[in-house]
């Protein structure tokens, strides 16, 4: 994957209508070089891993702000394993309590971010995490 | 602009400092008489209470009656609800304002597929009467006021609503409170819609007529900019796209043949202040003079009661930080202020762990002793209108006005807002706006205190932190599948059945949700009756 830009696919799973902050990361991600699939309000994820399929990204990014993160990041972690996407990084952010970021951590979701966060450092994240994580498919 | 200004130089500044507002206004070291037009003191400003209200909508303003303490609360079951609601009540709060979840806000049961997971998350979670019954238990609906935050199936929770009322031998006369109801804000900023425009603004259309003849002392709209302004727009932007949304709900009721005093004076705003004090102040001076001279004057209104600008103030949810969340009761104390002295009916202040939860028990009743404190310790409800007649707060409101009347002609050339927002050009504005706000704290010149400057490394989270236990998702999965098999239901089909019809017709469609909500129909199931005849609506995706 060397030379082509870091993949990016950016939904809001559920009914969370929230998408301020989708919106500036996404912005912020393409800014800083990466390809950004937007897919918008009102995702399930079945829809979000089959568009990661489809695309064939590098990385999921999730927004809920509605209190449903550990059902949809859930979820979205044990489709991304059963469709062959397991190397692949999940990471996200909202209103998700440092408890709830642990238990999703020990079940393969990457760093999560909150209010106040840069978005910068997510570019910074997302970046170090793929150098440090080679797909498997690279070549 | 008329005016000129100060002729100041800034001798000395300090290297590094930002002197915009949080809207990114640039703002000058002083102001003077040069800075405003000469009748801005004089025949452009009456005393409060005389038209044009820019120094509020009653003589005495907060002498005469104090704002109305309201607290948006919702979490869990209706039991819960009903517990924080009283909770409330007890601690001197003096209306109730009730937060649903987001499965009710889009008109979906607890039981819909899409529904896992956000059940009683960030509101109360409402099928039906029975629901609405446990809701408001105990409750007497005829002395206080009660305010719902629901817009796309505004109509048939309000139904339910109505029809707890009518069970407790209420008289719909006597009911007083706020409906939001405003499907373009939905559109615009927090995406929480149903059907496409023109079916929704039947049915507000419906509404302002069933209430009033039958309502008379609700408030059958609370036409918001609170929302926009959450979703990054600037203090300017949040005044013209909700004075602009509600001119178009105006022009739809005359179009429906309604006239104008007969449904306006129930007409009600609910706006942001956010953390820059007095901008936020004369934002909300700007509003009730814009949309005074607007109804008197191109709508032809003629009783003075549809003149008014009577509005909500909610403080910034989005200024609030995660990081030192006690900090927040500051930042919510100077925004609640702003609210006052920008002259507000009724006022919520943001509980201190708003960034990261919802609100606990200890953290919602600091909230409200903050409004306390403000209303009967800080002097700030003696005196009508205090900074009427500051150089800075006159021009600021001014320029205000200008801005919105410059975005009001912008809308306007694209032939009103419905064209707008399905340009997308209410909702580009605010993203661009967000993201330059999000570079200005990234670049450091917007300071965060605890955020991207005195930042805390070891701190420790020492507040407490609700949480919504998953079995409430179970208990109300199990409470709306046991209604379906015990309530009548030949009689539920029966006024579905003849609600989709007079969907078809231009019938009003009020009476048929009443209807439809006293037999006991789930909110999902007038929903998906209503679908069958509107459509649902989608919306293009951009950042």
């Amino acid at each position: 994957m060397s030379g082509s830009p870091i993949k990016v696919v950016v939904g809001k799973p559920g009914l969370d209508g929230h998408d301020r902050g989708a919106k500036v990361v996404a912005r912020t991600l393409v800014e800083a070089g990466m390809e950004v699939v937007y897919l918008g309000l009102r995702q399930t994820p079945e829809s979000i891993v089959a568009a990661a399929l489809e695309e064939d990204a590098d990385v999921i990014g999730l927004s809920v702000l509605s209190g449903a993160h550990m059902t949809h990041f859930k979820r979205v972690r044990a489709l991304m394993e059963e469709k062959g996407l397991g190397d692949r990084l999940l990471t996200g952010g909202g209103i998700i309590p440092t408890k709830d970021q642990e238990t999703l951590a020990a079940l393969g979701v990457g760093k999560l971010f909150g209010p106040g966060d840069d978005p910068d450092a997510i570019v910074d994240y997302i970046r170090e995490w793929i150098r440090e994580h080679p797909r498997e498919d690279a070549v | 602009m008329a005016q000129g200004t100060t002729p100041i130089e800034s001798p000395e500044t300090e290297p590094g400092r930002d002197f915009t507002t949080v809207s990114g206004r640039e703002v000058k070291p002083v102001y003077s008489e040069a800075d405003i037009a000469p009748d801005d003191l004089g025949a452009n400003l009456p005393l409060p209470g005389e038209y044009p209200y820019t120094r509020g909508i009653h003589p005495s303003m907060y002498r005469g009656k104090l704002w109305t303490m309201r607290q948006f609360a919702g979490m869990g079951t209706a039991e819960q609800t009903n517990e924080r609601f009283r909770f409330l009540l007890s601690r001197g709060q003096t209306g109730l304002s009730t937060a649903f979840d987001n499965p009710t806000l889009y008109g979906w049961d607890s039981d819909h597929p899409l529904s896992e997971g956000e059940v009683g998350k960030t509101g109360v979670a409402m099928d039906s009467l029975q629901d609405m019954e446990r809701l408001f238990d105990s409750i007497p609906l005829d002395q206080v006021s009660t305010s719902m935050t629901i817009n796309a199936p505004a109509a048939w929770i309000f139904t339910m609503f109505l029809a707890n009322a009518e069970r407790r031998g209420i008289p719909f006369e006597k009911l007083r409170g706020t409906l939001q109801n405003d499907i373009l804000k939905e559109y615009i900023a927090q995406k929480e819609w149903i059907f496409p425009p023109a079916p929704h603004m039947r049915i507000i259309t419906d509404l302002f007529s069933f209430c009033a003849e039958h309502v008379p002392q609700w408030n059958t709209i609370s036409i918001s900019g609170y929302h926009i302004r959450e979703a990054g727009a600037t203090a300017a932007q949040e005044l013209a796209f909700t004075l602009q949304d509600g001119f178009t709900y105006v022009e739809h009721a005359l179009a429906a043949g309604m006239s104008i005093d007969d449904f306006a004076p129930r007409l009600s705003f609910f706006f942001n202040s956010h953390l820059d004090f007095f901008e936020e102040i004369a934002k909300l001076r700007a509003a009730r003079r814009i949309w005074a001279r607007h109804m008197k004057e191109r709508y032809g209104a003629k009783n003075p009661r549809s003149w008014l600008c009577r509005f909500h103030v909610q403080t910034a949810g989005c200024s609030l930080t995660a990081q030192q969340p006690e900090v927040n009761i500051v930042r919510t104390a100077l925004e609640a202020l702003a609210g006052v002295l920008g002259g507000c009916q009724s006022l919520h202040t943001n509980s201190m762990d708003e960034a990261l939860a919802l609100p606990s028990d200890k953290a919602v009743e600091i909230a409200l002793r903050t409004q306390q404190v403000i209303a009967f310790e800080s002097g700030a409800a003696n005196v009508a209108d205090p900074l009427g007649g500051s150089y800075f707060i006159e021009r600021l409101t001014r320029d205000l006005e200008d801005e919105a009347e410059a975005y009001f002609a912008q809308i306007e050339a694209m032939g009103g807002m419905i064209q707008a927002i399905e340009k997308g050009f209410p909702q580009q504005e605010l993203t661009r706006a967000a993201y330059e706000y999000q570079r200005a704290l990234s670049d450091k010149r917007k300071i965060i205190v605890g955020v991207n400057e005195f930042v805390n490394e070891n701190e420790e989270l020492l507040i407490p932190i609700l949480e919504i236990d998953e079995s409430v998702e179970r208990d109300q999965i199990a409470a709306v599948k046991k209604l379906r098999e015990t309530r009548d239901n030949i009689a539920v089909s029966r006024e579905l059945d003849a609600l989709e019809r007079a969907a078809r017709t231009h019938a009003n469609l009020v009476p048929h949700m009443l209807d439809c909500s006293r037999a006991y129909a789930t909110e999902g199931e007038i929903t998906q009756t209503l679908i069958k005849v509107f459509g649902e609506f989608r919306e293009q995706s951009f950042f």
